[in-house]
C-alpha cells in the first residue's frame, strides 16, 4: 500500500508537468485547431535557456524560470508569425506538416548550437528529503507541484477573469464572430502562444531540475504525452488538460512501477486509443454533433 | 495505360539495368536499392495520405511490421524449407521461399493495418494523424519487448536475399497496382473520399469500408518494402523505425505532391540522392529538411508535380502546343 501511495506521488509530480505542457496544446488547439507539433520542442528551448540561465549566468531559480518562461514565449511568437500565420486560411493538412517541419527544425537547430549530448543541469536547489510515515517525499517534488499549481491557477485567472482570456474565449468560439465585435485576432493567437510556450518552458525548467537531465530530444516524448493527456481531458478545455496531465503521469508511473519498464512509452498511446474510441471528446468534453 | 507509359518505361529500362548492375559500383548499387525501397514507401503512403486523404504519420510501424515478420521467417524457417525445397535449383528454391516470406510479411503488415484502421478511421484529421503516430509508437515498443527478434539488441543474421532485381520488381508491383486501383471505380470511390467524406458517404460510398482499404494496401506495401530493407541489411534494429522514419517518407510524398504516384517516385529519389550529396554537411542535412517542409508548405502546398503525373502523353501535348505556337 505505502509502494503504491509512494508511485503516485512521483505519478504527481510528473503529472503536473505534463500538464503544463497538456495545457499549451490544448489553448492553441482550442483557438486554431492545430496540432502545434513544435510545442513539446519549445518545452525543450524553455529548458536549455533556463540552463543558461541558471548555469552560465548563476541566476537564482525563481530568476532562471521567468526568464526561461519569456525567452520561449518569444519563441512561439516568431514561430506563430512566420509558420502558422501565413497558413491560416490554408487546409489543415498543410498547418499540420507545417509544424512537423517546425518541430523538427527546433530539434536540430538546438544539435546544432548545443550538440546533440546529453547535458545535467545545474542543481540550484539542494535535495532534502522527507520521511513521513514511509512515504518519502523531496523538496523539489513540492517545488514543482506547487509551481505546477500557481501557473494553472494564473492562467485560469487570465482567461477568466482578464479581457484578453475574454477575447481568447471568443477567438475559439467563433473566430469570424470575434473579428466583427472587433477582437484583433492576429494579436490574441499571438498571445495564446506565448502563454501556452511560456507554460511549455516552466514544465521544461521543473523537468531538467527533476531528472537532472536535458538533449535537444527531450522534448518528443513529452511533447506527444502532453498532447495526449490534453485529448485525455477534452482537447480545447483548460481543466481538462490538468485532468489528463495528471492521471496519465499517475498511470505512466504505476504501469512503470509494477508491470515494466519499457512498456512506459507505449502507455500513453495505449490510453489515447482507448480514449478515442470509447470517448472521443475527453473526460470533459461535451459531444458535438457534426454539422454538414 | 497511355499515360503511364512514361513511369513503365523508365521501370523496365531499370530492370534490364539491374540485370546489368552485376558490376555496378557498390555504392551506387546501394543508392539505387535505398531509391528503389523508398519508392515503393512513398508511392504507398501516398495511397493512403494523397489520394484517400487520410493523414497517416505511423508508416514506419508498418514497414517495421513487415520487415521484422518476414525476416523472423527467414532466419526461423528460411533453412527448413529450403531443406524441403531440396529437388528444385537452389536459387530458384531461395528465391521462391523469398517471395513468399515477403508476401507473408507484407500480409502481416496489412493484417495489422486492418486491425488498426477499423476503430482509428473512424477519427478525422490530425486525431487520425496522432492515433497512426501512437500506433507506430506501440509497434516500435513491441518489438523492443519481443526477445524472439533481439528486443533492443537488434535482430542479426538475416540472409542477404534483397538484390536490385527484386527491390525494382516490387517497386513496379506497388506502382502498377496503385496505379489500377487508383483509375478503377474503387479509386474513384478513394479520391472522392479525399475532395468530400460526407458528399461521397451521402452518394451512397461506403467510405470506411474503403479508407480501410486503401489503409491495408498501403500498409501491405510498407511491409514489403520493410522485408526488402531486412534482406538488404541483414540486420535490423528497432531505432531504424523511430517517428522520424515515418516523417522521411510523408517528406517524400509532400515534395514530390500529394495524390501523384510518379511525384511520390521524384520525391523519393530527391531524398535518397539529397543525403547523400549534403554528406560533407551531416549536420546540417536534418535542417535542410525541416526548412524544405516548412518552406514547401508555405510556398507550393501541391508540392513539386502536384497531383499531376508525369507520362509521355503530357510530354507529347507539351510539346506539340509548343510546336504549334
Amino acid at each position: 500500500m505505502v509502494d503504491i501511495l509512494q508511485q503516485i506521488i512521483n505519478g504527481i509530480s510528473l503529472g503536473s508537468i505534463y500538464a503544463l505542457i497538456a495545457l499549451g496544446y490544448t489553448m492553441v488547439y482550442g483557438i486554431l485547431r492545430l496540432i502545434n507539433f513544435a510545442h513539446g520542442d519549445i518545452f525543450m528551448v524553455g529548458a536549455f535557456i533556463g540552463y543558461f540561465a541558471l548555469g552560465s549566468w548563476n541566476l537564482p531559480f525563481a530568476l532562471g524560470l521567468v526568464i526561461a518562461m519569456i525567452g520561449a514565449s518569444v519563441v512561439g511568437m516568431i514561430i506563430e508569425r512566420f509558420a502558422y500565420r501565413p497558413l491560416r486560411t490554408a487546409p489543415r493538412i498543410s498547418l499540420l506538416i507545417t509544424a512537423i517541419g517546425v518541430s523538427f527544425l527546433l530539434e536540430n537547430l538546438m544539435v546544432l548550437i548545443v550538440g546533440a549530448s546529453p547535458r545535467s543541469f545545474p542543481q540550484s536547489i539542494p535535495v532534502d528529503i522527507y520521511n513521513i510515515g514511509g512515504l518519502i517525499l523531496t523538496n523539489r517534488q513540492i517545488i514543482i507541484l506547487l509551481i505546477s499549481i500557481l501557473l494553472m491557477i494564473l492562467l485560469q485567472f487570465i482567461v477568466m477573469r482578464t479581457k484578453i482570456g475574454k477575447a481568447m474565449r471568443a477567438v475559439s468560439q467563433d473566430k469570424e464572430m470575434a473579428l466583427m465585435l472587433g477582437i484583433n485576432i492576429d494579436s490574441v493567437i499571438a498571445f495564446t502562444f506565448a502563454l501556452g510556450s511560456a507554460l511549455a518552458a516552466a514544465g521544461g525548467v521543473l523537468v531538467g531540475l527533476y531528472f537532472n537531465k536535458i538533449e535537444p530530444y527531450m522534448g518528443v516524448m513529452p511533447g506527444l504525452k502532453a498532447f495526449v493527456a490534453a485529448v485525455l481531458g477534452g482537447i480545447g478545455i483548460i481543466p481538462g488538460a490538468m485532468l489528463g496531465g495528471f492521471i496519465l503521469g499517475i498511470a505512466e508511473i504505476l504501469v512503470s512501477a509494477f508491470i515494466s519498464s519499457t512498456v512506459r512509452d507505449a502507455v500513453a498511446f495505449i490510453i489515447l486509443i482507448i480514449i478515442l474510441l470509447v470517448r472521443p471528446s475527453g473526460l470533459l468534453g461535451k459531444y458535438m454533433r457534426e454539422k454538414v | 495505360m497511355r499515360r503511364n507509359l512514361l513511369t513503365l518505361t523508365i521501370l523496365i529500362l531499370i530492370l534490364f539495368l539491374s540485370v546489368l548492375s552485376k558490376n555496378l559500383d557498390p555504392y551506387i548499387y546501394q543508392i539505387l536499392v535505398f531509391f528503389g525501397i523508398n519508392s515503393i514507401l512513398a508511392v504507398s503512403l501516398n495511397l493512403i495520405n494523397g489520394f484517400t486523404g487520410q493523414f497517416s504519420i505511423g508508416h514506419a510501424g508498418f514497414m517495421a511490421a513487415g520487415g521484422y515478420f518476414s525476416a523472423a521467417l527467414s532466419v526461423y524457417q528460411g533453412e527448413k524449407l529450403l531443406n524441403i525445397l531440396s529437388f528444385l535449383p537452389k536459387d530458384l528454391a531461395q528465391g521462391a521461399i523469398f517471395l513468399v516470406f515477403l508476401i507473408l510479411g507484407g500480409l502481416f503488415s496489412a493484417i495489422l493495418g486492418l486491425i488498426i484502421g477499423i476503430p482509428t478511421l473512424r477519427l478525422k484529421g490530425d486525431y487520425l494523424a496522432i492515433a497512426t503516430l501512437g500506433f507506430g509508437e506501440i509497434i516500435r515498443v513491441a518489438i523492443l519487448n519481443l526477445d524472439v527478434v533481439g528486443g533492443p539488441r537488434g535482430f542479426p543474421g538475416i540472409p542477404k536475399l534483397t538484390d536490385i532485381t527484386w527491390v525494382t520488381f516490387w517497386a513496379f508491383i506497388a506502382v502498377v497496382v496503385i496505379y489500377r486501383i487508383i483509375n478503377s471505380s474503387h479509386g474513384r470511390a478513394i479520391i472522392s473520399i479525399r475532395e468530400d467524406e460526407t458528399a461521397s458517404e451521402s452518394m451512397g460510398i461506403n467510405t470506411t469500408y474503403y479508407k480501410v482499404l486503401a489503409f491495408s494496401i498501403g500498409a501491405f506495401f510498407a511491409g514489403i518494402a520493410g522485408g526488402l530493407f531486412a534482406h538488404y541489411l541483414m540486420m535490423l534494429h528497432p531505432s531504424s523505425f523511430t517517428f522520424m522514419r515515418s516523417v522521411e517518407i510523408l517528406l517524400m510524398i509532400v515534395l514530390g505532391g500529394l495524390g501523384s504516384i510518379t511525384g511520390s517516385i521524384f520525391g523519393a529519389f530527391i531524398l535518397t540522392v539529397l543525403p547523400e550529396a549534403l554528406r560533407g554537411f551531416a549536420h546540417l542535412r536534418l535542417i535542410i529538411y525541416s526548412l524544405t517542409l516548412i518552406i514547401m508548405m508555405l510556398v507550393r502546398p501541391s508540392g513539386l508535380i502536384g497531383n499531376r503525373e508525369i507520362s509521355f502523353y503530357r510530354i507529347f501535348k507539351f510539346l506539340r502546343r509548343k510546336g504549334i505556337n
